[in-house]
């Protein structure tokens, strides 16, 4: 296989795991005023992701960081041509993050209060835009000859980006929701089984639309068995989470997440960010491409480091896989 | 204004900012993992309290390090793509391994530790601090390779038909000579820092709150710190030595603009104020040590260290016309801000360590006052180091291979970038106010009071148990 074909294939696997991951942790972000009905079962929520949340992000951080390494092209347009919603997405991972760690260091509502906004909009913001973007990269932008953005802001927002953006804001409240039913007792618990399949029902029809859309853009024979997989496998989730099957549901709506991101990637395949414009905007993997030998190190360290850091990263899961409830909260 | 100023403002905010946070958790990281080692060692629970407590700073500071970082990468790709379309193919692998090989490691053991006080066995739960603080030291690595590699190019070559930087050596740009020392300079600059902190907390302390149970333990932090700092300081300075020699080396012309040297000489005497005319083009006043310059910049006292006119002139004949040469009051006060507010830290923390001898208890109302302000200090002399070296660099994002005004994006307007700018400054400002706060609030709290700790276990049986720690 092309080196480059293998480093295509890395970044939606960061991609892939970002949104499984941090997908479950913006989920319960966004479902934090709606599930955590008091202080103490709010508390429930975050701590259901306080020690991994982190973590999670560290994906997001990597795939930025080996686009830059392997496709510094694809890099440098995206990320300047997609300038505002990605700063609209720094600002709000800034606030949630913070949110998460200084909520509880202070005991007044007041406070506690304005963290919980910090989550529930950093959460939901970077939710919506990582589909609004996603939906973008498949569609193409307006490039010229030398790959740089010509469009402005509103060439991002149509009908289709704002479709993608809901698809993922709701397949991320499916998660979280799931995830939440799957490390909690109690009340929390059934409540979140509930809404899981209400909000499910809702993210199949609009990743359903979303996906036909896609294909209908832009297709190959690989995308449609995925994107059916992804269909499937949500559903299969669903009906797990109907039957408080935690584990599976959880599994079939990650399976969904992975699915649905892998459907766009191979739909994409081998362009990284066409053009709208002039074709010779393009960026495909190829010409987007770092040199031979930089993809090869960055090969080996891959190779050497992703087996060690899934290893520790799932390792931490089983270290918190107990279910937490309002009585494991301590009172301070 | 044009898009390319403020682009250059908000780097230039963005990354102070991010580093008045990232030498607290490169230092702190590693001293809360020495102090809870002493904790398992001796099984003494001032240990363990301070442990606890300094932990509880530290991850305040942690989560700002944390946030701004995201902003840093992103910031390449978004004002400076064509800098990143130029250097990708070498800049872009040492950021994707520092978060592979160092954020990696330390975001996930840092959840381990804050949350597994209970859940891990003691063992593991202290391998984890180490693991978290390994990571983030680990981090500045890369990161400092890669900064290096602006500095001072190397293994590269220029693609002819893409006029796009190459990476032919992989090897040579992480063991770039610039890098080599910029790390442990780097790391002792932030040891600085955090040593300073753990001074000033303990310091306060053991002053103000003479009757505590727990006066013992602030003592012990309070040396401790202060070693901390003094081995720092003379870490700092014989790095900071070496270092100076290689720039003499290989950006002479920054080496003269920290000096003020308008004219080459040999021997070259070391600066104590050098006043230059506003073009910054000679100088008009000037009180000097003879020599020095020339050791300090060649190790050879008689060295011969070349002038800002000269190199500017070099530099039009090789680049073609411009100026070449960085903002001179700059470089030259940044430098000295950077020496003399390293150096304050060091006599202040020696200061405490004499008042403090053979168990006595410092009664100074200044001393205080200094202890108070002892870690702006590091601070602001790590601040004034990383002004000093991206703007002596400049007019170079790459030395000798790209202008910076090439380097910004050319399909981002100004709107945009002010935008972006003025809500990073907003949202950093507030958030400082924030941090500091809550730090000064649980520094005042002191150390915590140990309720017993329950051995870890595997069982259900007290499922409803409270978490020893939750957010």
């Amino acid at each position: 296989m092309e080196l480059t074909t293998i480093w295509f294939l890395l970044v939606a696997v960061l991609f892939t795991g970002y949104f499984i991951l941090e997908g479950f942790d913006f989920g319960v972000g966004m479902l934090l005023p709606v599930l955590g009905r008091d202080d103490r079962e709010r508390r429930v929520l975050i701590n259901t992701i306080g020690p991994v949340w982190d973590g999670n992000e560290v994906w997001l951080i990597t795939a930025g960081g080996a686009m830059f390494a392997a496709f510094p092209e694809w890099y440098a347009t995206l990320f300047s041509g997609f300038y505002l919603p990605l700063l609209l997405i720094l600002l709000a991972l800034i606030a949630r993050g913070v949110a998460f760690e200084y909520r509880h260091k202070r005991p007044e509502a007041s406070w506690k209060r304005r963290w919980d906004a910090a989550i529930f909009w950093g959460s939901l913001l970077p939710a919506i835009l990582w589909g609004v973007a996603f939906a973008n990269i498949l569609r193409g932008v307006p490039l010229d000859a030398d790959h740089e953005y010509v469009g402005g802001l509103l060439d991002l927002l149509h009908p289709y980006a704002l479709l993608g953006g809901v698809t993922t804001a709701a397949l991320f409240l499916t998660h979280g929701a799931v995830f939440i039913a799957l490390k909690t007792t109690g009340e929390v618990r059934d409540r979140a089984g509930a809404l899981a399949v209400k909000l499910g029902l809702g993210a199949a029809v609009a990743a359903v639309a979303f996906l036909t859309w896609t294909l209908s853009i832009r297709s190959s024979a690989a995308a449609v068995v995925l994107a059916v997989g992804a269909a499937l496998a949500l559903l299969g989730g669903l009906a797990a989470a109907r039957a408080r099957r935690e584990g599976w549901a959880f599994t079939g709506t990650a399976v969904a997440i992975a699915l649905a991101v892998a459907t766009l990637f191979a739909a994409l395949f081998p362009n990284v960010l066409p053009s709208t414009l002039d074709p010779a905007g393009t960026l495909t993997a190829t010409n987007a491409a770092s040199t031979p030998y930089t993809l090869k190190i960055m090969t080996w360290v891959a190779v050497v480091f992703t087996p060690i850091v899934l290893a520790y990263q799932g390792w931490t899961y089983w270290v918190f896989r107990k279910r937490i409830g309002v009585v494991n909260i301590p009172q301070h | 204004m044009d898009a390319l100023d403020v682009a250059r403002w908000q780097f230039g905010v963005t990354t102070v900012y991010h580093f008045l946070f990232v030498p607290l958790t490169i230092g702190l990281s590693i001293l809360v993992a020495i102090l809870q080692t002493l904790w398992h060692r001796t099984g003494n629970e001032r240990y363990l309290k301070l442990t606890k407590f300094y932990g509880k700073l530290f991850l305040i500071n942690f989560a700002m390090g944390v946030v701004t970082g995201i902003v840093q990468e992103f910031q390449f790709g978004m004002n400076w793509s064509d800098y990143s379309r130029f250097v990708g193919d070498i800049f872009g692998a040492p950021l994707a391994i520092e978060a592979l090989v160092a954020f990696f490691l330390e975001s996930t053991f840092i959840g381990l530790w804050i949350f597994g006080w209970d859940r891990l066995p003691k063992r593991l739960h202290l391998a984890s601090i180490w693991a978290a603080a390994i990571g983030t030291n680990l981090s500045a690595y890369f990161i400092l390779a890669a900064n290096s590699f602006m500095q001072n190019p190397v293994g590269y070559t220029i693609n002819p038909e893409t006029g796009r930087a190459e990476l032919t050596d992989f090897v040579a740009v992480l063991t770039n000579k610039v890098a080599l020392i910029t790390f442990p300079h780097t790391l002792a600059g932030s040891f600085l820092v955090a040593g300073s902190l753990v001074v000033t907390v303990g310091l306060w302390h053991v002053m103000r709150n003479r009757d505590s149970a727990d006066t013992g333990a602030y003592r012990f932090a309070t040396k401790f710190g202060a070693w901390v700092v003094l081995v720092s300081a003379a870490l700092v300075t014989i790095t900071g030595d070496i270092q100076g020699k290689i720039m003499t080396q290989v950006q002479p012309m920054k080496m003269a603009a920290a000096e003020g040297l308008y004219t080459t000489e040999s021997p070259a005497s070391f600066s104590v104020l050098t006043i230059g005319s506003l073009d910054g083009s000679r100088e008009i006043f000037a009180i000097k040590i003879p020599y020095l310059l020339s050791y300090l910049g060649t190790g050879d006292p008689d060295g011969t260290v070349q002038g800002i006119n000269d190199l500017q002139a070099q530099y039009a004949s090789q680049y073609g016309a411009g100026s070449y040469t960085p903002i001179i009051p700059v470089t030259y006060w940044s430098f000295r801000f950077m020496i003399g507010f390293g150096m304050a830290a060091a006599a202040i923390a020696l200061l405490v360590l004499w008042t403090q001898r053979k168990g006595r208890t410092p009664t100074s109302r200044w001393l205080l006052r200094a202890g108070l302000i002892l870690p702006v200090l590091p601070l602001l002399a790590n601040s004034f180091g990383w002004i000093f070296t991206e703007m002596g660099r400049q007019p170079w994002i790459v030395f000798g291979e790209m202008l910076t005004r090439d380097g910004v994006s050319r399909s981002v307007s100004l709107t945009e970038v002010l935008t972006s700018f003025t809500a990073f400054t907003l949202i950093y400002a507030a958030l400082a106010v924030i941090e500091f706060k809550l730090l000064v609030r649980y520094a005042k709290a002191g150390v915590p009071d140990l309720t017993p700790t329950a051995e870890p276990d595997d069982t259900d049986d007290d499922a409803e148990r409270p978490l020893a720690f939750a957010y």
